[in-house]
């Protein structure tokens, strides 16, 4: 479960965690917009079931979005016709996401390099 | 900036949350459902795997919300709680702060309003009083305004009292006579109609206009909006109504109102007096001054007085003036100013006192709270609670508290301003006391109360920042009372010093009241009636003014119960700033310029049987006698001073000879007590009395002694008076009622230190008793051990109330010996206070051991019934 519970700008690039939810959750709007339910599934399924996530703290994180202005929220009618919340994403969150991306990768690199060093050097 | 509306959008983003959570929930029970559970087990499920719903909400909540400003609305709710715990405490930390607080508020409010706050005219900055400016005659004020480089221009008044009669019952008005540019000195505008200018004066008589102060409108033409152009009777002169001066104002004296303004040019007219062209008759009261601008006060001074050495050197006989100042308006320059900023200051530090000593009394008690809060304290240490966190609740907590105090303060010394706004102390004069409040008093009230907070609220920090939690769980929080000296009991002794101060000087003042009471006047004010009788403003004139004056005397001694009757044109002590003085001369001196005058006494035009009227004692020689007039050689009668100082000796006094101003020789035939003229603090002067019918007066008082009932006496006196004109104006007062004036400030400054004093006396009490309320509660085991072990009374009150009166009498005696050295600034204000007085300082040392007594009897009482084999069970 991710621990999530500092304000975003104080965690853009300080862990890995922290963020990484946000982000999971700006990927999932920008293929296409979707309410809080929806997204908790569409993120258990493309984790492969990898990440339990807790159903609830995908709430905390929207209103950080949300109050950010990444993204915006509107009460709609869905194709099973419930009355749903559906979050998008706006121009703002897809310049984050792509920044967010970006950062992550090159960590993501740096951390598989270290590895594998440590790896290399034991073996 | 979006934050503001976000406060008001923040409830619609909550409820959307709380739905959409709904929702969801309600989305994952029917999926599962779906899948075949029951459902009682797919809502549990759906819960299950959402998580804590209610903290996830709130979670959610805090991304919209400050985080400190939560916080403080937790540490606020907390202190609530604290409180209601202890309503004592609370009632009695708001009562207090409430009390000193407010008595700040009013002090405060009163400084302000007479001395902070600049007259409420425009451009108020650039106004100045020239001062002196009663020594000065119409010629000197045409010639200051002429000749001066520094001022934009020059108005001068008098204050003088007429008849106004409207054609109904004619009443009696205070009036200033202005010089007609005035107004536009003032840059003010009327409310209605016009004010009278500079350019309508075209010499003596010209401006026959009156305009009306606002209250007088309101009050006697009922708002009446037709007034103007209206024509009323003034001394039984035409006057026409030009307009109404604007409502917030009333001269350029704060305590004086007067009713009506008119030219000064028209004094003739409204009084039949020829003062206009009279170089030496010095009858002006005020000049007001506009600067030029980019001149400085200094500058202006400088030439004021070379235009005074010009009017020194060309008219000698006629100047004889100090050197000019400049003083703000409002308070007649120096003369109030001085005595009145001097007395508020000290009271703004005495109430500043009361102040530091509230704060100490609230510190001991925060203190003593924290002590037996020390385990509460010291788990949430041990909890992981930071100390800043625990701090900051305690402060939560003692600004709560004073804010509450300072918010009643300053509503009770908003009653109390607005009502001595109200007030007229005086009747026979319009004095009032315009200390309405402003945003500056709230202003100063809420941050002493936020100064006192943090002040009191600091008291217990070191405590906790030392505080070891490990130390105060394991041993309770009975164990910590230490011998050694804490800052709780220096907290005591410095506010036991400051109520001894404010004790002390209160009883200075009250003393100094009492003496000054008793003293010898001169004159017995009681069983004694006056009657003021003004014959110009009844439309008297020339030589009919001293045959209806000694009419009135004659129809007055014929009443039944008439002990005697006088007349005098001034009596002593009834104008606040003195009477009338003349300078006079030794009977050798041959050139009467003012430098070489013996002396300047009091001047008192009398009638034959003033001296037994007034209850003045004769000495020696004789009273005068109504043989003693213009026909007859001059003659006078002194006091003891006159004849030691000017004449240079007592017993010979009688027999010899002066010089008045002109240049008449006086012969003394009387001798009388010395006495007080101006008021009660004056060194002895001296004065003189002139026969009525050789110096005549038109404005007379007449002076009636007899036994009989005041209010009987009075009628009698009206009809008798009322048989001889019935158009006479007429007020008819008891001498000891007209004397409420004069002895108004002394009376006003020792209400108010008296007050001080009781509050002062209040809060050692309820300091005493913290004090000794907690040590007797905190070592009730032990108190209940030694009795156990067979301790006397004697010693367990030792034992409990020591230190409490130990302390007690260190505070008292620290502040015995300031409030003398106070007593001395005192000394100055309070008419015959001294700090030497031994009943002053055995009352004072009375009352403290008295307070003490009183603070420790309930503690002592505890003490004594503590019952070992309960209080030993309980552990």
């Amino acid at each position: 479960m991710p621990v999530v519970n500092k304000a975003m700008r104080e965690t853009n690039s300080r862990d890995l965690f922290p963020g990484a939810l946000e982000m999971m959750i700006l990927e999932s709007l920008r293929r296409e917009p979707a309410h809080g339910y929806a997204l908790v599934q569409h993120i258990q399924q493309r984790s492969n079931n990898l990440l339990q996530v807790e159903e609830g703290s995908l709430y905390p994180a929207l209103q950080r979005l949300l109050k950010a202005k990444l993204v915006k929220a509107e009460w709609e009618l869905s194709s099973t016709n419930r009355r749903v919340r559906t979050y998008q994403i706006t121009a703002a969150g897809l310049r984050r996401l792509e920044q967010h991306i970006s950062s992550f990768e090159r960590m993501f690199e740096g951390i598989s390099l270290v590895l594998n060093l440590g790896k290399a050097t034991t073996s | 900036m979006d934050w503001i509306p976000q406060i008001f959008r923040r409830r619609k983003f909550y409820e959307d949350l709380s739905e959409e959570i709904r929702l969801h929930i309600e989305e994952r029970t029917e999926q599962l459902m779906r899948e075949g559970m029951s459902a009682e087990e797919a809502t549990r499920a759906a819960r299950r795997a959402f998580g804590n719903r209610t903290l996830l909400e709130e979670r959610s909540r805090e991304v919209w919300q400050w985080p400190t400003l939560e916080s403080v609305g937790a540490d606020l709710r907390f202190a609530l709680r604290q409180l209601r715990k202890s309503p004592g405490f609370g009632v009695i930390a708001v009562l207090t702060l409430a009390l000193a607080i407010g008595a700040n508020a009013v002090v405060f409010g009163v400084l302000n309003a007479l001395i902070l706050r600049p007259l409420n005219v425009p451009q108020a900055e650039s106004l100045f009083v020239i001062q002196p400016g009663e020594r000065h005659s119409y010629p000197d004020y045409l010639d200051l305004r002429q000749r001066n480089r520094s001022f934009d221009d020059v108005a001068v008044f008098a204050i003088r009292q007429s008849g106004l009669d409207t054609g109904k019952d004619p009443s009696k008005v205070w009036q200033y006579e202005t010089s007609g540019n005035y107004f536009d000195v003032l840059r003010i505008q009327p409310y209605l109609g016009r004010f009278f200018h500079a350019s309508d004066e075209h010499g003596p008589n010209s401006a026959p206009y009156v305009v009306l102060s606002y209250a007088y409108w309101h009050s006697h033409f009922q708002d009446d909006r037709t007034v103007v152009g209206r024509v009323v009777r003034l001394n039984r002169q035409a006057f026409s109504i030009l307009g109404v001066a604007p409502p917030g104002f009333q001269g350029t004296i704060l305590f004086f109102a007067p009713d009506i303004f008119l030219p000064m040019v028209n004094h003739e007219q409204l009084t039949g007096e020829e003062l206009l062209n009279g170089r030496g008759t010095h009858w002006m009261f005020e000049m007001v001054g506009r600067l030029k601008p980019g001149f400085t006060p200094e500058q202006a001074t400088g030439d004021l007085n070379s235009v005074d050495s010009y009017l020194k050197n060309t008219y000698p006989k006629e100047e004889d003036n100090e050197p000019y100042t400049l003083a703000r308006p409002g308070l007649h320059g120096d003369y109030l100013g001085g005595a009145t900023r001097a007395f508020l200051t000290g009271l703004m530090l005495l109430s500043g006192l009361i102040l530091l000593a509230a704060c100490a009394n609230l510190g001991s008690l925060f203190a003593a709270r924290a002590a037996d809060r020390s385990r509460e304290m010291a788990l949430r240490l041990a909890l992981g609670s930071s100390r800043n966190r625990i701090l900051r609740q305690l402060f939560t907590e003692s600004i709560l508290l004073s804010l509450a105090g300072g918010f009643a303060g300053l509503m009770g010394s908003i009653v109390l301003l607005r009502w001595l706004s109200m007030w007229q102390p005086v009747p026979q004069f319009p004095l009032h006391v315009p200390v309405s409040p402003d945003a500056n008093v709230y202003l100063v009230a809420m941050v002493l109360a936020l100064v006192s907070g943090v002040l009191f609220g600091v008291v217990p920090v070191r405590q906790i920042l030392r505080a070891n939690p490990y130390e105060i769980v394991k041993a309770g929080s009975t164990g910590a009372f230490g011998r050694r000296i804490t800052a709780r009991d220096i907290l005591l002794v410095v506010q036991i010093a400051i109520c001894a101060v404010l004790v002390t000087s209160s009883m200075v003042a009250l003393r100094g009241l009492m003496r000054s009471m008793h003293s010898n006047f001169g004159f017995d004010p009681q069983n004694v009636m006056l009657v003021d009788t003004d014959l110009t403003t009844a439309g008297y004139s020339g030589d009919r003014i001293p045959a209806m004056q000694r009419r009135m005397i004659e129809a007055l001694q014929a009443i039944p119960g008439a002990d005697s009757v006088g007349s005098v044109n001034w009596p002593p002590l009834e104008l606040p700033n003195g009477g009338w003085q003349g300078k006079v001369y030794t009977d050798t001196t041959t050139d009467l310029s003012p430098s070489n005058a013996a002396g300047d006494p009091h001047m008192y035009n009398v009638s034959p049987d003033y001296f037994r009227a007034s209850g003045t004692s004769i000495l020696a020689g004789r009273a005068f006698t109504w043989h003693d007039d213009t026909n007859a050689p001059r003659v006078a009668v002194v006091n003891r001073e006159f004849a030691s100082k000017i004449l240079g000796s007592v017993p010979d006094a009688v027999g010899r000879y002066f010089k008045l101003r002109d240049g008449t020789r006086v012969r003394v035939v009387g001798l009388v007590e010395d006495g007080k003229y101006v008021n009660l603090t004056e060194d002895q002067q001296p004065a003189m009395f002139l026969p009525l019918l050789q110096s005549p007066a038109s404005w007379i008082w007449l002076v009636v002694r007899s036994s009989r009932d005041p209010q009987q006496l009075a009628a009698a006196m009206r009809s008798v008076l009322r048989d001889i004109d019935p158009g006479m104006v007429l007020a008819i007062r008891p001498w000891s009622t007209e004397l409420g004036g004069t002895l108004f400030p002394s009376r006003m400054a020792t209400v108010s230190l008296g007050v001080l004093g009781i509050m002062g006396a209040m809060l050692s009490i309820t300091g005493i008793f913290g004090m000794a309320a907690y040590s007797v509660s905190k070592r009730l085991k032990e108190l209940g051990i030694r009795v156990a072990l067979g301790a006397q009374r004697k010693e367990v009150l030792q034992a409990a109330l020591g230190r409490a009166f130990k302390l007690l009498a260190i505070g008292s005696a620290a502040g015995l010996v300031l409030g003398i050295l106070a007593g001395r600034v005192l000394a100055s204000i309070v008419y015959q206070a001294t700090p030497r007085d031994p009943v002053v300082l055995v009352g004072v040392v009375l009352a403290m051991a008295a307070l003490g007594l009183l603070a420790t009897w309930i503690p002592a009482q505890r003490a004594l019934s503590v019952n070992p084999l309960i209080l030993l069970r309980e552990d």
